[in-house]
């Protein structure tokens, strides 16, 4: 077990390296940040001077030395639009907002997709499956953004329930947290449903039920317990979907979280933001990942000894 | 055998039946077909003979007329017209084009490098097969709408950058399903006996494996097609995708996000096209899956 996590960890951390040199062979590649950091009719002489400044005039490799060993200290420079602040500062300052968003969207799925996978998978072709198998495909099919504005236009102008934009209580949390979660209700729901189904199915629940065991007790005791393993795994995988996911629900209603100064750092061209943003992303996205393939390992001893 | 006797259904049940119908994914999509074909292969082919307006040019005096059953609408403008007075109804149909062209070229380039990779995986094993799938790996590691925005910032929204953008988000599941499917087949006794026939390593992969893993190919792709369409659109949203004023259906909708109070039929006619067409593609997707793939139920 030892072995299996240590080996997962180094590719963890080997991804993460890719990533650091993709991200900063990327993020060079949006033009020469001289040209952002200075007026256009600066002289040859000013241009040195700051080149130097920032370290730009080194040769490529040695700047992206430079910034992985600060990026490891959680250095990722100053912001080059929000004068004052370092790009790892506002990053934190703004992944709060992004957190509780998603925490609040994965509760909405947890919430909704147990209930009604469960159900859905029990009382199987009948109308509450149909309709639930809609409620899935719909929430596969449907573009973020696009639902975003609807539920918009029609709770908040229309009806005037919910407030449209920004960030403060619970009821600013509602639209876009439905919008962000409804996809991975959908999928988990899915999820739960067929394992449900497998387990429905097998011998020991044929079993439970001649010692006469209640029903209620049958399903969401001993068949739930069972069907759980893989839904749960996924959830570590939708916890990361959530907060990249948040990117585009964060522009559509301004939540003042990171996937908003995510796009609003790439139109300035703010490099340092960019990298400590996508890196952290990374980061999250693949200790998530990493987490699942140790919890399976820990259920399934099969994929241990691989 | 009991006799079905035909049971009278209260009326209020009638348009859940038609629901159900249309979703029924077990039986052949035929709902869903005919959408694709009439929302996005035909407009998409024969643009320039359906749309009843110019898609780019509009006129200012006729901005933000409102669809024909609405009252100041016209027959001229029947989905009404935006803010710089373009017919909403012929933007949707070049719209078509946009999507058709992404899903196609997308779907075809990814499916090309991550086949490739894969039986390259699969067959060979050992160091190609770990380099290859750590690649995999990071791939599918990527935070892939962050990317796309810094990729976007430095060459500029283009066709070419979103293909490139969903070869790097796709290829990696192809590669992975495509090994998987190999490391199986490779075992069987006729590509042993093609070995000894003095078949090359080239050979064997394109014309021994490949036709194995055809049907998974086809079921891949077409699941995936939804995902392309909403990807593409999603980056057009945030001003990353299709570059003004060619008409792409998210750049629609982002096009009308402001207006969404006075003049919502600006962002949700092309909203409802990605999401028919992202519908149908799905739906499609899983009957194909259930008639030539049975085993891909996880995907």
């Amino acid at each position: 077990m030892q072995r299996y996590i240590t080996i997962r960890f180094l590719q963890s951390l080997l991804a993460l390296f890719v990533m650091s040199m993709i991200v900063f062979s990327l993020a060079r590649m949006t033009g020469d940040p001289l040209d952002v950091l200075l007026p256009m009719e600066a002289g040859e002489g000013e241009r040195e001077r700051v080149a130097k400044h920032w370290g730009l005039d080194r040769p490529l490799y040695e700047q992206y030395f430079v910034f992985l060993g600060k990026a490891l200290r959680g250095d990722f420079g100053n912001s080059w639009k929000w004068q004052g602040h370092t790009a790892m500062g506002l990053v934190l300052e703004r992944m709060p907002a992004t957190l509780q968003l998603a925490g609040f969207a994965l509760v909405i799925s947890v919430v909704l997709a147990l209930p009604f996978g469960v159900l859905t998978a029990v009382w199987r072709d009948t109308l509450f499956d149909s309709v639930g198998k809609i409620f899935a495909i719909l929430g596969q099919s449907l573009p973020g953004f696009w639902l975003g504005i609807v539920l918009m236009w029609v709770f908040a102008v229309m009806l005037g329930w919910l407030p449209t934009s920004g960030r403060g209580g619970i009821r600013h949390m509602i639209l876009p947290g439905v919008c962000l979660g409804w996809f991975q209700v959908a999928t988990t729901m899915r999820l739960i449903r067929s394992s449900m189904l497998d387990v429905l199915d097998s011998e020991f629940v044929k079993l439970t039920r001649i010692k006469g065991i209640p029903e209620w007790k049958v399903v969401w005791k001993h068949c739930l317990r069972n069907a759980a393993i893989t839904p749960l795994t996924y959830f570590a995988i939708s916890a990361g979907a959530l907060i990249i996911g948040s990117v585009i629900i964060e522009s559509v209603f301004a939540w003042p979280g990171t996937g908003l100064l995510a796009v609003d750092a790439v139109r300035a061209r703010d490099f340092q933001v960019v990298q400590a943003i996508v890196i952290v992303f990374a980061a999250v996205f693949i200790l998530a990942n990493l987490l699942v393939d140790i919890l399976y390992a820990y259920i399934d001893p099969r994929i241990r000894y691989q | 055998m009991a006799l079905a006797i035909p049971q009278r259904v209260p009326w209020y049940m009638a348009p859940l039946r038609l629901l159900r119908a249309i979703f029924q994914v077990r039986q052949f999509p035929g709902v869903a077909m005919a959408i694709l074909v009439f929302l996005l292969v035909i407009p998409g082919l024969f643009a320039e003979w359906i749309a009843p307006h110019d898609p780019i040019k509009g006129s200012l005096a006729l901005r933000l007329k409102p669809p024909m059953w609405e009252k100041g609408g016209s027959i001229t403008y029947p989905l009404g017209t935006d803010k710089v007075g373009r017919d909403v109804l012929s933007r949707i149909i070049y719209g078509a084009r946009v999507s058709l062209r992404v899903s196609i070229e997308g779907i075809v380039v990814s499916g090309f490098i991550g086949t490739a990779l894969g039986l390259m995986s699969g067959y060979f094993g050992g160091k190609v097969d770990a380099l290859i799938m750590r690649l995999v790996d990071i791939s599918l590691g990527l935070p892939i709408i962050l990317v796309a925005l810094v990729f976007v910032a430095a060459l500029g929204p283009s066709f070419t950058t979103v293909i490139a953008l969903v070869t790097i988000l796709l290829w990696a599941r192809y590669a992975r399903q495509i090994r998987g499917e190999t490391l199986s087949i490779k075992e069987r006794d006729f590509i042993a006996r093609a070995r000894v026939a003095g078949a090359s390593h080239f050979r064997i992969m394109f014309r021994y494996l490949l036709p194995n893993v055809v049907n998974t190919l086809i079921v891949l792709a077409t699941l995936q097609v939804g995902f392309v369409i909403i990807f593409e659109s999603s980056l057009s949203f945030l001003g990353a995708g299709i570059p003004r004023p060619t008409p792409a259906w998210g750049l629609m909708v982002a096009d009308g996000r402001e207006l969404i109070v006075t003049a919502w039929w600006i962002s949700m006619f092309p909203g409802i096209a990605i999401m028919l067409t992202v519908l149908s593609f799905n739906l499609v997707g899983d009957w194909l899956r259930d008639h030539l793939d049975p085993k891909l139920k996880n995907i």
